[in-house]
């Protein structure tokens, strides 16, 4: 079995109460698969085409959504889901085809008119605003009731719809102190308040814990008892065939395939997803045994190394901020041996960005010391820290490793420029290029031609230059691969790259290097790391070998659930 | 020992008339700046204030129409900015100060046949009972009419801003358009309203200078009150309870200076008009973390946070 997720059924036992849990044969479904085709849908989308310039986005889609129904819209990076959300949201025009409501025509010219039928959609980055309470932000999206902002009023009726779909938020509290899984509540929250009845969702769980996506699903459950129409984007399987009634499926723009959920299998839809046959999407199979043979073969390393090797990195009760400030690091101690890699798990925003920034020096140390190879790089420069080995991969690269008007062949070779100008001034382009070629005659990934401009690429294709150069093209990530720091190196890549790079990024590993990855993707971490290191404001809140890590343990200490 | 309380107690009578004007300007630039933007030109604003309401109270005999049209004269200033800064995507602060100094060349030209105009301007008015609060009732309470409205403005911008609907949609734009847009605002029609207000509330502190506080009219005469604001602002961390703590501390540091001169302290006059923006200067310097966490988002990308 290639694709399964062995942690999603565990977590599913947190809330043995819960209607969502259980197998899927006693899967609480008020709505049966009949009733939902005897009564008429909410929206029909009929023919829907949709172009950006040559790209073909949506292609002549034909869609039925049902009130008190949850319908997953699955596929990858790409296959023109949020598109679709979009047009029916009203921010996409289709170029062909007609949205049906309640069985008439419309038109729907804006999010004001999509609205004002009762569609409403949650996006990915949440239209909040951080600096109000949530109070706040729930009456900006309220029609006008008159001037007087009555906060009691609104308090009440936040609380009222609380405790009813089960979404704790206190009204009080301002948007940017409370977690991102609150803050998505919030913006249902809105929705309901706005008298919506089609909510749409664009990758709901991809900025929650796993313990938290099972209280989502939760809300979807007594959302359509209460007739709601749930319309959600994801391309994680099993959170489709746990929580939704109806399961689409789109390639390339097209509906692959629409229908209940019931019957299928995890198998059926990555076949479906991925238009290909289940042999070829097995990489991670062979990673999988890659990984059994390697952790055998680390143990073995380590016990051979014994205490004479200088870990690699080595961070010593390093602080960036006082205790009460929840942004910064807070005694942040471990290290990395070479041939090791730790993953970090944590939520955005609780002191795995500041790891790289203080290793870089970009954010200062109040206290504490970072060892590279048993030295202190206390008053290095950035420079010099790339150069003795460290190789980065950014979380942002386009505003932080990359010059974006630069093209190609320009970026992959922007730290090393000193070897190309032949001791004068002028580069040697033609050198540069050789040797680019000659470099990534062996790397597996496809990059884009040299020439463009990398502002003009796309996210992916942004993440393959900078995985080419940080881990392949640097001259000392080549031959003494030293120590990499890589934020999310799968992110924007389609399922086939993304296992490409994982297996890169274990070459490297295997070749000596030293590696902390950090990944929203938690599967991806513990089928990689060696050791997982959980953050929690700034805290490390827990650290074990991959062995003995559960999913569930360490979503809840992700979450701070267990302090 | 005596010249140590006189001078404080004149200070604290003095504190409050030259605060007023300051406190007016403050208060535009808190509502421009709650909306997103920032207006340096509120310097060149308030001369216009000062300038065109004192032209018109000498014309017409009203000071009513003078302090209006020091509100008009303030506000279209700061509408060429408005159109500027949203319609043209000009920088805000170089535009802002091109303006200032637009301002301060307009008014001296429309000014200069008015410099030894005499006006029977603002005069105070003495509130019966707490005019008698011993040290601080003539402080306060003897005053004109203009000062007891910057009084009742604060606590009105205060509940404005926080518990009207308007008041919610000014903070919103200032924090995120594309956000305002999504809940239905009209974020630029919003910002333009705010500083046409902003302008014109700049525009009446600088009537008050001319027409309550001297009485007179001189070129530049502002001599950098709306900077001052513009910094106070700041200090008050965009709320308007705080801007009037600024303002008058503002205005102590200038009856302070005149006390001094007036008992002829061993001091440089040149040193002492220093004062008042020392203390501006100092009153900066205590940018804190909270400041820059209250700053409004929309500001960020022209005045960047120092944490």
């Amino acid at each position: 079995m290639p694709i399964t997720m062995p942690w999603f059924t565990k977590s599913r036992n947190l809330n043995p109460e819960s209607p969502i849990n259980g197998t899927e044969s006693s899967f609480a479904k008020p709505v049966s698969d009949q009733d939902v085709s005897n009564t008429p849908p909410l929206i029909a989308l009929r023919g829907i085409t949709k172009r950006f310039g040559d790209l073909i986005a949506n292609n002549d889609i034909n869609l039925d959504i049902y009130g008190g129904e949850v319908h997953a819209v699955l596929g990858e990076n790409g296959a023109g889901k949020s598109t679709l959300m979009k047009v029916i949201y009203g921010v996409n025009q289709p170029e062909e085809g007609t949205i049906q409501f309640r069985g008439r025509d419309v038109q729907i010219q804006s999010p004001r008119d999509s609205r004002d039928l009762g569609i409403g959609m949650v996006f990915q980055n949440f239209a909040l605003i951080p600096a109000l309470t949530v109070a706040e932000n729930v009456a900006l999206f309220l029609p006008d009731q008159g001037m007087v902002l009555s906060r009691s009023v609104i308090t009440q009726q936040i609380q009222a719809i609380s405790e009813r779909y089960n979404l704790q938020v206190s009204p009080s509290a301002r948007v940017r102190d409370i977690t991102m899984g609150e803050r998505q509540k919030v913006e249902l929250i809105k929705l309901i308040m706005a008298k919506a009845k089609v909510l749409i969702l664009d990758e709901p769980t991809s900025v929650l814990a796993p313990h938290e996506v099972d209280g989502l699903f939760e809300v979807f459950n007594e959302l359509r008892r209460d007739g709601y129409a749930i319309l959600f984007i994801t391309h994680k399987i099993p959170e489709v065939l746990t929580s939704s009634d109806r399961i689409t499926v789109l390639r390339h723009g097209s509906v692959v395939s629409t229908g209940a959920q019931r019957g299928i299998t995890g198998d059926d839809l990555v076949s479906m997803m991925m238009g290909i046959e289940l042999e070829a999407v097995s990489p991670r199979a062979r990673i999988q045994s890659d990984i059994e043979y390697d952790s055998k073969k680390i143990s073995y390393q380590r016990e051979a190394i014994g205490s004479g090797v200088r870990a690699a990195i080595e961070f010593k009760d390093v602080w960036t901020t006082i205790e009460d400030d929840p942004r910064g690091l807070h005694g942040v101690t471990f290290k990395v041996m070479p041939g090791e890699m730790l993953g970090v798990a944590a939520i955005s925003g609780n002191g795995q960005q500041e790891l790289g920034e203080t290793l870089l020096g970009m954010v200062k140390r109040k206290s504490g010391t970072i060892l590279i190879e048993g030295e202190d790089i206390k008053g290095w420069s950035v420079s010099s820290i790339l150069e003795s080995g460290v190789s980065y991969i950014s979380e942002d690269p386009i505003s932080m490793a990359m010059v974006p008007d630069m093209r190609v062949d320009e970026n992959l070779v922007l730290g090393e420029l000193d070897n190309y100008n032949n001791g004068g001034v002028w580069l040697d382009l033609g050198g540069i290029r050789e040797r680019i070629t000659n470099a990534l005659k062996t790397f597996p990934l496809q990059l884009a031609p040299h020439y463009m401009p990398v502002n003009q690429l796309s996210g992916g294709n942004v993440q393959r230059v900078i995985l080419a150069r940080e881990i392949e093209l640097t001259r000392h990530a080549r031959t003494t691969p030293k120590v990499l720091m890589a934020y999310y190196p799968t992110r924007g890549l389609d399922v086939i790259t993304a296992e490409a790079t994982r297996k890169l990024i274990l070459e490297y590993r295997d070749r000596g290097g030293a590696i902390i990855l950090i990944s929203e993707d938690l599967e991806e971490l513990l089928s990689l790391s060696n050791n997982i290191m959980v953050m929690f404001q700034g805290n490390i809140v827990g650290e074990f070998p991959t062995e003995a890590a559960s999913i569930q343990e360490i979503g809840m200490l992700m979450t701070g659930t267990n302090k | 020992m005596n010249d140590i309380w006189l001078v404080l107690g004149g200070t604290l009578t003095g504190a409050v008339g030259p605060g007023i004007s300051v406190l007016y300007a403050t208060y535009g630039e808190l509502i421009t700046e709650r909306a997103g933007r920032i207006n340096l030109g509120i310097e060149g604003s308030m001369l216009m204030g000062a300038c065109f309401g004192f032209i018109a109270t000498v014309e017409t005999g009203s000071v009513t129409l003078g302090v209006l049209s020091g509100m008009v004269g303030g506000s279209l200033l700061s509408l060429v900015l408005a159109y500027l800064v949203i319609y043209r995507n000009t920088n805000q602060l170089a535009t802002g100060f091109a303006l200032t100094l637009f301002g301060a060349g307009i008014t001296a030209y429309a000014g200069r046949t008015y410099v030894d105009s005499t006006i029977n301007g603002l005069n105070p008015i003495t509130v019966p009972i707490l005019s008698e609060i011993p040290k601080l009732g003539i402080a306060l309470f003897e005053q004109d009419v203009l000062a007891y409205i910057a009084y009742i403005l604060g606590p009105v911008l205060f509940l404005g801003l926080h518990y009207t609907r308007t008041g919610l949609s000014l903070k919103a734009v200032g924090e995120s358009i594309s956000v305002a847009y999504a809940a239905g605002r009209n974020p630029y029609m919003i910002q333009i309203v705010a500083i046409a207000m902003g302008g014109a509330l700049a525009g009446l502190g600088g009537a008050q200078l001319s027409l309550g506080f001297t009485h007179t009219w001189s070129e530049g005469m502002t001599v950098g009150r709306g900077f001052v604001a513009v910094g106070l602002v700041i200090f008050a961390m965009w709320s308007p309870l705080r801007a009037m703590v600024g303002a008058f501390l503002f205005g102590g540091a200038i009856g302070l200076q005149l006390q001094l001169q007036t008992i002829g302290a061993p001091v440089s006059p040149f040193i002492l008009d220093m004062l008042p923006y020392l203390i501006i200067i100092f009153v900066m310097s205590l940018w804190s973390r909270a400041a820059a966490r209250a700053m409004p988002e929309g500001l960020k990308g022209v005045l960047r946070a120092t944490t």
